[in-house]
């Protein structure tokens, strides 16, 4: 099938080659480049109270699968794209203010994943591997896919450096922000379009299902020890690419589904975090633990 | 001609912020209708009204973070703004210290920011989590960083909220220094007129509708004032015992002496014949009273308010 992009279709996953092979170094350079990438945009999903948000754009990954299957369009182009549509679409509902913005996410999350598997199932000539799109299949990434996650991951981290202040300022206060001439209306379309992309870009490594888990599961745990936002962004980085390598080398060794074995790590980072032993929010403290 | 539009930039320049008949629609509501004033270097300028009156509204539309929906607001060319606003709600999760919460809308030199917080009684602060500081200190915080910006307008929303009360005149003085000293413009808002009397240029009463204005002690003796401020409590009878009769703004009527008609509140009418014996005490009870218990005031506003949108 000519112009489909190479996520579709790829050799069935041979399990348990317990060898550190090409694939799997690849895999961890693409998954920490990920990780790196989501962890201070986790930080703001985490303050900002979007986790529901996120998830929402994530689940219409699906319907930007279907739609790059059918008009046979670069996938990472109608992903990002429909990511966008429909957080602008949740905007501009919320504005009208007739549902809860707890009870529109919900329509339009489910909703985008029900008419993404509907259309991909009207697409009877298509075959594609719906669980990779699901939970993610890191360990088919090619080089190609290694460039575009680390090229993208430097534009977004490059972006939320120039985005910073006012991002932060709008997260504590719009009104502060809107009065001291930070702009906060273009801080947020800026941080949802750095959203988009890099849901769009995380798709292959953890899936649909679980890319908002590894936006909020490393932020959180960089909570607990972090002195200011920033000490927290980096660590949510650093906690995010520590889960990435635990969870291959677990999926490796207990030949487990690499994308939620990345998410378990993280979840036993976040439960260990929890631990007060580990002592109480000094960054430097912080920073010997997250990088161990 | 040239020299002329010297001289009119130099007077707009003068003046920091101007609002003409400005007007919020909310819902088909009329938050605040036909506000208008401006606000001029060196200028303190303090909204009071009740809760509701659109006091944070109007100070909103000033500093832009509303766009009128009739009317039009204009501010000065590169005006920097403080802003303390009423409510800040920091969600738990951002670890956020009170030395980086300085540096939130731009860079500030150490000695700045340990000025800023010295002056408002709070550097042993500096290093503390904003959550963990009580309601008066996180006050404190916002207003010091908000002088710290050296702002040519500061715009301060109950900026004396949670603070103590000898905490509460230290803070109206350091508020008037610093106007005083770098000449910026002042819009602040406050319940009571009683607290902010000294330091304030103009006042401008509100109820949805510029309802006077004038200097303190004009305003504190006009009828509108004494009807939005007054209009339970016992001071009224202090004050409107001069006049022939008031009209309530529900509509009920207190007479000259004091008496007033159909009224329904039961706390009213019992007051009069003290107040007859002493005027003096009851005008100092009023401040303590009005200060501790906003709440007796507003059932009248509320009122007001209903029937001008109906």
């Amino acid at each position: 099938m000519p112009g489909m992009t190479t996520p579709i279709m790829h050799p069935p996953q041979t399990g348990g080659t317990i060898v550190l092979d090409d694939f799997f170094t690849r895999a961890l350079v693409a998954g920490i480049g990920v990780a790196l990438t989501a962890g201070p945009l986790g930080c703001f999903v985490v303050w900002r109270r979007m986790a529901y948000f996120g998830d929402t754009m994530a689940h219409s990954a699906l319907l930007g699968v279907a739609l790059s299957l059918f008009f046979q369009i670069n996938l990472l182009v109608t992903v990002f794209g429909v990511a966008v549509a429909v957080s602008l679409l949740l905007l501009m509902l919320q504005r009208r203010q007739s549902l809860s913005a707890d009870a529109l996410l919900g329509i339009l999350s489910h909703s985008a994943l029900a008419i993404g598997l509907v259309l991909v199932a009207f697409m009877t000539w298509v075959r594609i591997d719906l669980i990779a799109f699901l939970f993610g299949d890191i360990l088919a990434v090619t080089p190609g896919d290694i460039g575009l996650i680390w090229g993208g991951g430097v534009l977004v981290l490059a972006a939320l450096v120039f985005l910073w202040r006012p991002l932060i300022a709008s997260t504590v206060s719009e009104d502060v922000a809107e009065a001291e001439g930070m702009k906060p209306a273009r801080a947020r379309l800026f941080f949802m379009l750095l959203m988009a992309l890099v849901i769009a870009i995380a798709m292959k490594i953890v899936g649909i299902m679980l890319i908002t888990s590894l936006l909020i599961i490393p932020a959180a745990t960089a909570r607990r020890f972090s002195s200011s936002p920033e000490v927290m962004a980096v660590l949510a980085s650093l906690i995010g690419a520590l889960a990435v390598i635990g969870g291959l080398f677990g999926s490796l060794h207990y030949d487990t589904p690499s994308g939620p074995s990345i998410v378990v790590a993280a979840l036993l980072l976040f439960i260990l975090s929890l631990f007060p032993a580990l002592g109480k929010n000094t960054a430097e403290k912080a920073g010997n633990q997250g990088v161990r | 001609m040239l020299m002329t539009d010297r001289a009119l930039g130099a007077q707009s320049e003068n003046r920091l912020v101007s609002l003409a008949n400005a007007g919020l629609l909310r819902d088909g509501r009329w938050l605040v209708r036909g506000v208008d004033f401006s606000i001029r270097r060196g200028e303190v300028v303090t909204l009071i009204g009740p809760n509701g009156a659109g006091k944070s509204t109007t100070a909103k539309l000033a500093i832009g973070v509303l766009r009128p929906n009739e009317g039009a607001v204009e501010r000065m060319q590169g005006l920097r703004i403080g802003y303390v606003p009423q409510k800040l709600a920091i969600d738990w999760t951002m670890p956020l210290s009170v030395r980086r919460l300085m540096r939130l809308t731009g860079p500030l030199s150490d000695a700045e920011l340990a000025g800023a917080l010295a002056a408002t009684g709070i550097p042993h602060l500096v290093d503390a989590e904003v959550r963990h500081l009580s309601g008066g200190e996180f006050q404190r915080a916002l207003l010091a960083r908000a002088i710290a910006r050296k702002p040519d307008l500061m715009v301060l929303d109950e900026p004396v909220q949670g603070v103590d009360f000898a905490g509460e005149s230290a803070l109206y003085e350091l508020i008037r220094e610093i106007r005083n000293s770098t000449g910026c413009g002042i819009l602040m808002i406050s319940h009571d007129l009683h607290m902010v009397m000294a330091g304030t240029d103009t006042v401008i009463c509100l109820n949805g509708h510029v309802c006077c204005r004038g200097t303190p002690e004009v305003v504190s003796q006009s009828a509108d004032y004494l009807k939005l401020f007054g209009g339970h409590s016992r001071s009224l009878a202090v004050y409107s015992h001069h006049h022939d009769h008031t009209h309530l703004p529900d509509g009920r009527v207190l007479h000259g002496d004091g008496s007033i008609t159909d009224h329904c509140h039961p706390d009213d009418g019992h007051h009069h014949h003290e107040v007859h014996d002493h005027p003096h005490d009851h005008t100092h009870d009023h401040h303590q009273h009005g200060h501790a218990g906003h709440d007796h005031a507003h059932h009248a506003p509320a009122a007001d308010r209903g029937n001008d949108r109906a």
